[in-house]
């Protein structure tokens, strides 16, 4: 009972914050609604029991990912969008993205899975699990991953070091 | 009794509502935001089914995708400050340099 409200609750507020991302027309607003999402995300997370990658999620989206966001749009000085100049193919992307969600909404019907989360038995995630399975069985990835990190340090440094003509 | 599939269909709406960003914004960061809320219900679904199965495989999975959104983050506001920088505009349809 309790797992069934605090879903509805975590969800109702995350996909409200989500249409309030793509609705705001002032960027600070739907940065901070990220933000709210986020952190139901973190929420929904811990309910899955999977505690490190939630305190992930707080530390590096909420901690680092926005805080980049709202520093680029206090840097740009960006203004709020004009009501008229906000959207495009409004229409279109709308119908879309209903197409999209019914699509996968029938696939999920088809294959039910049907017995609740809370009867299995949950995976050993703490910490020192994930970090035993990230060095031995994912280490070629994570090794990829620090090439990942270095590219993307390598190309951000580079863009912002050139001059305009 | 709350399933498998409560989370993956909050996902998909999740995702749903990323896409319609990505779509049908005219700003660049705003459709960079539409990018973190997909990457987000793609991990919501990857946690989802580490719970259901008992693997805390998903888990490491999310973990690679939340690196490569910041990587992906990092350069994309990297590009966004070039363009202000010398298009003096974040809206996309201005932004034709590849138009004949």
């Amino acid at each position: 009972m309790a797992e069934a409200v605090s879903f509805y609750t975590f969800t109702g507020i995350m996909l409200m914050a989500a249409c309030s991302v793509v609705a705001n027309r002032k960027p600070i607003y739907s940065v901070l609604s990220l933000l709210v999402v986020m952190f139901c995300l973190a929420a929904l997370f811990v309910m899955l029991g999977a505690y490190f990658i939630a305190a992930l999620q707080v530390l590096l989206y909420a901690g680092a990912v926005l805080v980049l966001f709202l520093f680029v749009i206090m840097l740009l000085n960006l203004q709020p969008d004009d009501a008229h100049r906000a959207f495009t193919m409004r229409r279109t992307g709308i119908v879309t993205c209903l197409v999209f969600f019914f699509l996968i909404f029938r696939i999920l019907s088809r294959h039910r899975f049907e017995p609740p989360l809370s009867a299995l038995a949950p995976a050993d995630s703490t910490v020192e699990s994930v970090a035993r399975l990230l060095f031995t069985q994912y280490v070629l990835p994570f090794e990829l991953a620090s090439f990942i990190i270095l590219a993307a340090i390598v190309g951000a440094v580079t863009l912002s070091k050139q001059r305009a003509e | 009794m709350i399933t498998l599939n409560h989370y993956l269909s909050v996902s998909a709406l999740l995702f749903s509502i990323g896409l319609m960003g990505v779509l049908t914004r005219r700003n660049v960061l705003m459709v960079l935001l539409g990018i973190e809320l997909m990457f987000n219900a793609a991990n919501l679904s990857f946690v989802a089914y580490s719970r259901a199965w008992g693997d805390a495989g998903g888990q490491v999975v999310v973990f690679f995708v939340i690196i490569v959104a910041a990587a992906e983050v990092t350069v994309g506001l990297a590009i966004a400050v070039q363009l202000m920088r010398q298009f003096r505009t974040l809206q996309t349809d201005e932004i034709k340099l590849l138009k004949w």
